[in-house]
């Protein structure tokens, strides 16, 4: 697909999402903004997953994101939604692009233990700073746009409509990353390193590009979250909440963009019905749905409507001994 | 004719590397001058492939100087190396299995530009065009939309080559490039790899264990055994060496 | 001097149930080349089952020093149920794909585990706090410790010893040893795989639930204890490098130390002291102190 009917196409359903959310009752609307919102940063796990490596830590990228919004409402006394949110990612692409470098060297488990400790540090330092509110967190009040103060549930749709636009400009962004020369060599290093290496490009760099990129969709993520829910916490950056982008993504399969936010809207569904009815179980579906995505589809709920030569997934297919064996 | 001396594409001097008690080269010199097609014939274990491993970045030599041009590549990376105009096939084909060939080809071309980009695909800028005419040139054209793994080997191999040729290099080094090719396929192999490569490298050094290839398409032989060089002439004068009988092709030249 | 042994004590005390925890992970790694996420689950249902075995001893009047046998009963139970279980029935399905692939298994199981936990025992705290005093109490260096805790720096030595031993010096720990280094050569040498995996997974299971079960009468056992227990263990495990034995030992110490000095001195940075020495190592040496990393070769 050109680049120019990726874009209709993308705009197209921008549109038509954002007339639907007219039609929507306000819980549901809450819950695909949250869908959404939480979706954009499992679409950077997808980008950097291409490349054949897990981010276990996407929360921190999340958290700087959100707590980056927090601190400028609180004390920058800045309350216009949309620079509220280009703060968010802001903070937290520069965040990526520093760390970026120093993780892109490993590989495998490696990479994702040590973005899991990332995330765990920050998690440490927000849970002990009394300055930003400890382990509760805070509250900040809803965002203006254009001085207009959102509230209700007219509120509740602009924000709606930010978050829907915001992420699927974003998502646009990253189907055409995928289809151009970079993306094309980050599946090549997913495929054969070493060789990607000898025909003259920085593997790391690449990765470590990847990482940046990746991070400012988190950051985009966390700052939409907060701007609708109100409110920030340290377990924005806890392990078990980057597992659950990572369980979006890989239940949302490596293809499509799209996948990711049908996973996305899946789980937020799943988790409010549990949480109502049976509060005691909804880990636990959570936990036979991703065993039966990792049995049954392993290329994600993606391939089920786009299928490529090949097939692809996020294990990598040359050995490491056929690499040996190039010496 | 040029009298003048000029500076050989490939300069190793002195280059040693050990691996614990396993010498793998031991004072490696080697001049290549522009234009050659040069042999590197030795038992495995001889250092041949060590030497393409030291001069392509791969290791580090314990000592010695490489200079490509009359500028100095040591400790560079294989990306880098890559970059001033060396560029290697291998010996068990190198390839992303799961792209096509004609995605394999692109990534090689792309990264053989000034830089990635974000924005266009691989294919643009002539790349699309450069890259089927390296599958034609190959004889590869049919299996362009195809991925590699489905493949045969030696098909495999020339995509190998092929994409090594993207950036047109100084020195290409060929690692067996008739390996894994069934014995009278490797002539007809070997003439299609040459015709295609012709232009787009101007020195050749490929390593061969199969000496009729070796008399067919070498200017120049370079034996070497236990790490070091023990012969180095026309294919005439090095298969002919009692040296070079004794430890490499085992008897009769 | 007094602060620099209160810490060092701590710390001992500390790293000698995280060791008995990371022990059983770094097998589990070593042998199966899984990283467990679920290992801090079963350890909490270690903790579940003693709190469940040493109420039920009590009640039949084999309280006292009987609560012992009861939780390292309990713990058996918990692996023999649950190893060949869990090895099985579900970690088999998964042999042979990506690495990454089995800690996303690892995860969902971990998820499975914790509501099946709060499904089982429900959400209210339990409390066995009565054997925590069978040791008494001990005086040193004009503080008191409880006795119970030097005995579980005795029990951390003995399950290392019992797992060293096994392993180096038994004919079938030779043989595990043979898997953790090459699986396939084993098996062509006809080494039992299956059996080996079934065996060093179920020992695992077990060291984790002796983990669990041994504290349950020092912490209330409730949901949730297997997350902070699980983080924990993985930073042990890095830093002193995977599938090591040494590297538990040491990697407990480092992790007890680091959480002692910063309780003591930094109560604010406590949580985050641990992950950023795991961070730490990660760069620096990420292959651990004892084992191979996969940075990028090139």
């Amino acid at each position: 697909m050109t680049r120019k009917n990726l874009t209709l196409l993308a705009v197209a359903a921008i549109a038509a999402l954002a007339l639907l959310g007219l039609a929507l009752p306000r819980w549901l609307l809450f819950l695909c903004t949250m869908a959404a919102s939480h979706g954009i940063v499992s679409v950077g796990i997808l980008l950097i997953m291409r490349g054949g490596l897990v981010s276990f830590g996407q929360g921190m990228v999340f958290a700087i994101g959100g707590y980056a919004v927090a601190l400028s409402v609180t004390h920058l006394g800045i309350s216009d939604v949309v620079v509220l949110m280009l703060i968010g990612t802001i903070a937290a692409t520069i965040a990526g692009a520093a760390v970026g470098p120093l993780i892109a060297r490993y590989s495998g488990i490696f990479f994702g233990m040590l973005t899991l400790a990332l995330s765990m540090v920050l998690y440490g330092i927000l849970i002990k700073s009394t300055a930003m509110g400890g382990s509760d967190g805070f509250n900040i009040p809803r965002g203006t746009l254009l001085g207009m103060r959102l509230e209700g549930g007219t509120g509740d749709y602009i924000l709606y409509v930010l978050t829907i636009v915001s992420t699927g400009l974003a998502s646009l962004a990253v189907a055409i990353h995928t289809r151009s020369a970079r993306g094309l060599v980050t599946q090549a290093v997913l495929g054969n390193s070493l060789r990607v290496e000898y025909l003259g490009v920085s593997v790391q760099s690449v990765m470590a590009m990847n990482f940046t990129l990746a991070a400012a969709l988190g950051g985009l993520g966390g700052a939409l979250t907060v701007l609708a829910l109100g409110h920030i916490e340290p377990t924005f950056s806890y392990w078990t909440q980057s597992g659950e982008f990572v369980f979006v993504a890989i239940l949302a399969g490596a293809q499509s963009v799209v996948a990711v936010f049908v996973a996305s809207l899946a789980l937020e569904l799943v988790r409010s019905f549990s949480n109502l009815y049976f509060p005691n179980t909804w880990q636990m579906a959570l936990g036979l749905f991703l065993l039966a995505i990792i049995l049954f589809l392993p290329a994600g709920i993606g391939s089920l409507w786009s299928r490529r030569a090949g097939g692809k997934s996020p294990e990598p297919k040359i050995s490491a001994s056929e690499r040996e064996a190039a010496r | 004719m040029n009298t003048a001396p000029t500076t050989p594409v490939l300069s190793a001097r002195g280059l040693a590397k050990s691996f614990g008690a396993v010498v793998a080269a031991a004072d490696v010199t080697i001049e290549v001058p522009a234009g050659q097609r040069l042999c590197l014939i030795g038992s495995n274990g001889a250092g041949k492939t060590t030497f393409v491993n030291i001069v392509t970045g791969y290791l580090r030599p314990d000592a010695g100087a490489i200079e490509l041009d009359g500028q100095s590549i040591v400790g560079l990376a294989p990306r880098t190396i890559a970059h001033r105009g060396i560029c290697r096939s291998f010996q068990i084909p190198q390839l992303c299995i799961e792209l096509t060939a004609l995605e394999n080809m692109l990534v090689a071309l792309a990264a053989a530009g000034q830089k990635l980009s974000f924005w266009n695909s691989a294919a643009a800028g002539g790349n699309e065009a450069r890259a089927h005419e390296l599958l034609q040139r190959f004889g590869l054209e049919a299996m362009a939309y195809r991925p590699v793994s489905e493949m045969p080997g030696g098909m495999r191999k020339l995509l190998d080559i092929a994409m090594a040729l993207a950036r047109k290099p100084r020195l290409l080094f060929l690692d067996e490039p008739t390996s894994g090719i069934s014995a009278e396929e490797k002539f007809p192999a070997m003439d299609r790899v040459m015709e295609a490569i012709a232009g787009d490298a101007a020195t050749i050094v490929f390593v061969e264990h199969d000496m009729d290839i070796v008399r067919g398409y070498a200017d120049r032989v370079i034996a070497f055994y236990s790490g070091r060089v023990i012969s180095d002439g026309t294919p005439d004068h090095v298969l002919t060496d009692s040296e070079v009988r004794r430890y490499v092709t085992g008897g009769t030249a | 001097m007094q602060l620099a042994l209160t810490i060092l004590m701590d710390g001992l005390i500390y790293a000698s149930w995280l060791f008995v925890v990371a022990l059983g992970l770094t097998l589990i790694f070593g042998v199966l080349k899984i990283l467990n996420i679920a290992h801090g689950s079963l350890y909490a249902v270690g903790a579940y089952m003693a709190a469940n075995a040493v109420t039920f001893f009590a009640a039949w009047g084999f309280g006292g020093w009987y609560a012992l046998l009861a939780m390292l009963l309990a713990a058996a139970v918990t692996a023999l149920l649950l190893g060949p279980l869990l090895e099985r029935g579900l970690l088999r399905l998964f042999y042979g794909r990506d690495e990454v692939i089995l800690l996303l298994v690892t995860y969902a199981l971990f998820l499975i585990l914790e509501d099946a936990v709060k499904l089982i025992w429900g959400v209210n705290p339990y409390y066995v706090t009565e054997p925590y005093q069978l040791f008494g109490n001990v005086a040193f260096e004009s503080m008191f410790y409880v006795g119970y805790d030097f005995a579980l720096i005795g029990l951390a030595i003995v399950c290392g010893l019992i797992v060293w031993f096994g392993l180096n010096r038994t004919v079938f720990g030779k043989i595990v040893l043979a898997v953790i280094f090459n699986r396939e050569m084993s098996a062509s040498m006809g080494v039992n795989v299956d059996r080996v995996h079934l065996a060093a997974f179920t020992v695992g299971v077990f060291l984790a639930a002796i983990g669990g079960a041994f504290t349950a009468p020092m912490i209330s056992v409730q949901p949730g204890i297997s997350v902070s227990v699980i983080i924990v263990s993985f930073a042990v495990i890095i830093i002193g490098g995977l599938g090591s034995i040494e590297g538990a030992a040491i990697g407990a110490v480092v992790v007890g130390l680091a959480r002692a000095a910063a309780v003591h001195l930094f109560p604010e940075a406590e949580l985050f002291s641990i992950y950023l020495v795991m961070a730490a190592v990660l760069v620096f040496r990420p292959e651990g102190l004892f084992q191979r990393a996969a940075a990028r070769k090139i």
